[in-house]
């Protein structure tokens, strides 16, 4: 007889179990139905419906494993092996095939040579007798579960936003043929590899899902087929390439070193004991490389800006949802094993340089994607350099940085989408008096905005903590991060506010220019706005009831250092300053009354000249002179082309190092 | 926070404006004698605030005031938080906030003035914030914590073993009590080829909220310094007059520079007096 309790249990593992299979496969079927669906309203249909059905089932799983540790499922699994494996030679194939149409010489070389790697590693785990992989192939955690409701709300809203993008995209660039059913099909497959990165317990797995992910954004930045696109495509396909040869490399090294095939499993490598901490801190160095390539550090930051060539949701995605956080979410599942570590401190040297150099390029971009581009490789920074100093401090704020980021930054990128179709620019100094044309628009950046960069909001808590944890960091490299982290901080105040001044400077009476941006665009703004705020409220009980756990089960924390990652008196603070922030805007509205009343207006100051309107003033004989503002843009000091040369000079020689300690580590 | 530090939070609401009054007036004075001048009585900057706000309420822009305002307000609540012993980061992130309040106020009204101003306030900003980080990561270095309370219960004189980032933090003062030859932005003195700079358009009892503001955050920045002499209140309180008389020494013996050599020798000395400081406290 069964007990009833383990009834219950076995039920609830079944239940979950399916849950992640259903995760990885539906949006995977969803793909493969919108591939051949041409009709609009249909599409329509079936992507709302499609993407609620994600994001529920996300919030389900949260839900469902509330409280519950790492569970791991489905053991010995061959066939799906020898499945995977020939997917994987179909991709390579594809891709070749394309290398010769666009004739890329060298990014077939780079793909030749993954292959010729993963056969290595085929016939290495023939050889060895490891054919028969042992542990589970899926898993998930609660790091799994935040990076699953990440993917699963943020990436299915942004595929509802597309909808409406889309079709003026479409209306707006008669040029371009419209592949939509492609574009679709495309969107819905990142989700369902993104979904399997995350559950994948099994290196081989989470590489063969990696691969996917790769090839969707090379796909997806290469939709307008322009010449440019093509070429961008191409670009963010070699760059990511590099990090997949290394990351076949890190399976090799595995099978042909490790005592058994279990160490092909995260969860064994990342708990591998001291006698076997070489043994995972090699492969923690090349998939950590994989994972720079991926988030777009410098070196290889000139892909993700390459990227923005793709229509704005396809941005969206990659720099909030998907892609760049596949990159950083195995550097900080890796962070048990490089913490301490030269190599690990290496890497947090390449976040840091990238976060303030980054930082300091965004200053001189007027071009809102660039910028925004420029920002999230900045973050990105800001998480490797947590990853790699690796404390369960660091990788607190690392996470809290992956969320805050996530929810602020697509928020910024689809209002700049929305902007773009209605102002028809994305120059941030075009878009002066938005918050006149376009009041609810602007307000929603303000707020994106402020989540990146403002207290008491979101990325403050983080980068305070990342403050502390780097101070007690390995030193004295340590201060060096403290030193990018303050620089870089400084310079990201000056290049959001100065874009905020943009949008708050006061234009003359302009019609509202919002009205024909349409139904789902709105919608998918308000619940991400709804939920930057969401975040910035909640991130007590985000760090209590998801980080914490974590924390203790995967870096041994113990309860008495995750009290000091968040004090009491400063949370209350917090919250009342986020209250006070909510607040006073409103009390605008009864001000503004009496204000009226009270005020006489007069015009701007311009040396005692008569200034009509804020475009002109009364110059001498009464002729009506031009005035224009624009801001600063430092560009003699943080010119982009100085900066990235700096930048790859000082992040290449460090990777060179890591390699070297590498070499050394294996030699 | 026990309630008795609660109150000495809530006493700086009161205090903070009449010991900051008192010390802006005294330095105006001592400038007048600098510049051989009998200077106004020492009471002026309270009758000059008192006379702003009787003035007749004008503005570009209506919002113009909320921005103020609300710059007022956090400047206040970063002082309650300093005064009340609370976490540093936490003051040297809301005083940032309460900058880029004043700054957007600075640019809603599209005053060509204003907005150069604005522009050169956040440079400034982007000038000091590395600085103000790294005093409290050397008091964090050495006390073990980033809160004023832990800071002052330490014992030992700061100065001594964080000289460099004591320095540091001084030279990034003169930017933030608005004294040439970094008073780019908006200057206390007449002479200002950007006419008054980030506060043109504000007049009347916006431009009286500004200041009162200013003399807030003037208190709580000698808090800053009295946190390197803490250890002993009577040191504490001569070396803060001891550094007032020398800015406002400064103050008057320097021209104002472009922003260009302020922004760059301000990270400068950030990186070398307080990078150095820090990492040296490690070797120690």
């Amino acid at each position: 007889m069964i007990n009833n309790d383990e009834c219950t249990i076995w039920y609830q593992r079944c239940f979950v179990e399916f849950l992640l299979l259903f995760l990885i496969f539906f949006p995977l079927v969803l793909a493969c139905i919108l591939l051949g669906i041409r009709g609009e309203k249909l599409r329509d249909i079936i992507v709302t419906t499609g993407a609620l059905v994600i994001g529920t089932g996300t919030l389900y799983l949260l839900i469902a494993t509330l409280g519950s540790h790492a569970t791991y499922y489905l053991t010995n699994t061959q066939t799906v092996h020898y499945i995977l494996f020939l997917l994987e030679i179909g991709i390579t194939l594809f891709i070749l095939y394309l290398c010769r149409k666009y004739h890329q010489r060298l990014v077939a070389l780079l793909v030749c040579i993954q292959m010729a790697i993963l056969i290595i590693f085929g016939m290495g785990s023939l050889t060895s007798g490891h054919a028969t992989t042992e542990g589970a192939n899926l898993f998930f955690d609660e790091f799994s579960i935040i990076m699953a409701l990440i993917i699963g709300i943020i990436g299915s809203l942004i595929c509802i936003y597309s909808l409406g993008y889309m079709r003026s995209y479409h209306l707006h660039h008669p040029e371009i043929s419209d592949r939509r059913p492609f574009f679709f099909f495309l969107l819905f497959l990142f989700l369902s590899a993104m979904f399997g990165l995350v559950f994948s317990n099994n290196l081989v797995w989470l590489f063969f899902f990696w691969e996917i992910t790769t090839v969707c954004s090379f796909l997806l930045i290469g939709y307008a087929k322009t010449k440019d696109a093509i070429k961008n495509g191409f670009l963010a396909l070699l760059l990511n390439l590099l990090g997949g040869i290394t990351f076949a490399g890190a399976l090799v090294y595995i099978t042909y070193t490790a005592p058994s095939p279990e160490y092909l499993n995260l969860s064994t490598l990342t708990t591998a004991g001291p006698d076997l901490a070489l043994l995972a801190l090699v492969p923690a160095g090349l998939i950590s490389f994989a994972g720079l390539t991926k988030s777009a550090q410098m070196p290889f930051s000139s892909w993700l800006i390459g990227a923005m060539v793709a229509p704005t949701p396809v941005s969206a995605l990659l720099h909030s949802s998907t892609m760049v956080k596949a990159g950083v979410y195995v550097i900080v599942r890796f962070a048990p094993v490089l913490e301490g570590q030269f190599i690990g401190m290496l890497i947090a040297l390449v976040g840091g340089i990238t976060f303030f150099l980054a930082s300091c390029i965004a200053i001189t971009q007027n071009n809102a994607k660039k910028l925004l581009a420029y920002s999230t490789i900045a973050n990105l920074g800001l998480v490797v350099a947590c990853a790699g100093v690796g404390s369960h401090e660091a990788v607190w704020a690392a996470i809290l940085l992956i969320i805050f980021h996530a929810v602020a930054k697509s928020l910024l990128f689809l209002c700049t989408g929305t902007v773009e179709h209605q102002i028809g620019s994305r120059d941030i100094e075009e878009m002066n008096g938005l918050f006149v044309t376009m009041p609810k628009v602007a307000t929603m950046m303000l707020i994106g905005m402020a989540g990146m960069f403002l207290a008491p909001f979101g990325m403050l808590i983080s980068k305070w903590a990342t403050l502390r944890a780097f101070v007690d960091a390995s030193p004295p490299l340590g201060i060096l991060l403290v030193l990018f982290l303050a620089l870089g901080s400084g310079v990201t105040v000056f290049f959001w506010t100065k874009w905020m001044g943009k949008l708050i400077g006061y234009h003359e009476e302009k019609k509202n220019d919002e009205e024909s941006v349409n139904r789902s665009e709105w919608a998918v703004l308000y619940i991400i706005t709804g939920l930057v705020a969401l975040v910035a409220f909640t991130f007590p009980l985000i760090s209590g009831t998801i980080l914490e756990p974590y924390l203790i089960s995967a870096h041994n924390a113990t309860t008495e250092s995750l009290d000091k990652l968040l004090f009491y008196d400063d949370l209350i603070i917090i919250l009342l300053m986020l209250s006070l922030i909510v607040v006073m805007p409103l009390s605008l509205y009864f001000f503004r009354h009496a204000w009226k009343e009270s005020y006489r207006k007069v015009p701007r100051y311009v040396c005692g000249r008569e200034a009509l309107s804020p475009h002109s003033f009364t110059g001498s004989i009464g002729v009506q002179k031009e005035m224009g503002l624009s801001n600063y843009y430092l560009e003699d000091i943080f010119g982009e082309l100085r900066m990235l040369r700096i930048g790859d000079l000082c992040t290449i020689a460090l990777i060179v190092l890591i390699f070297a300690a590498l070499i050394g580590m294996v030699v | 926070m026990d309630l008795m530090h609660i109150l000495y939070g809530v006493s700086f609401i009161l205090f903070g404006p009449l010991i900051g009054g008192i010390i802006v007036g005294l330095d105006r004075k001592l400038t007048a004698r600098m510049q051989g001048r009998v200077g106004p009585p020492v009471l002026q900057p309270f009758y000059d605030i008192g006379k702003l706000f009787q003035k007749e309420r004008i503005a570009v822009i209506y919002s113009e005031n909320f921005w103020v305002i609300a710059y007022l307000i956090f400047i206040v609540a970063t002082g309650m938080i300093f005064f009340a012993g609370g976490d540093l980061l936490l003051v040297i992130f809301a005083l940032t906030l309460a900058h880029v309040f004043l700054i957007i106020g600075a640019f809603s009204s599209s005053s060509p003035y204003a907005h150069v101003g604005a522009q050169r306030e956040l440079i400034q900003l982007m000038a000091i914030e590395p600085m103000v980080i790294l005093t409290a990561v050397g008091m964090y270095q050495v006390t073990g914590s980033f809160f004023v309370i832990d800071i002052l219960a330490y014992g030992g004189l700061l100065i001594f073993v964080l000289p460099g980032v004591f320095v540091g933090f001084l030279y990034v003062l003169t930017f933030k009590l608005r004294k040439s030859p970094f008073d780019l932005a908006t200057s206390h003195h007449a002479h200002q080829e950007l006419v008054k700079g980030l506060t043109t358009e504000f007049a009347g009892p916006t431009l009286g909220i500004y200041e009162l503001a200013h003399l807030y955050e003037t208190v709580m920045l000698l808090g800053f310094v009295y946190l390197f002499f803490g250890a002993n209140p009577l040191t504490g309180i001569i070396a803060v007059i001891l550094v007032y008389i020398i800015e406002i020494f400064v103050d008057n013996a320097t021209t104002r520079i472009t922003w260009q050599p302020a922004l760059i020798s301000a990270w400068i000395v950030t990186i070398v007096l307080g990078g150095l400081n820090l990492i040296g406290l490690y070797l120690l």
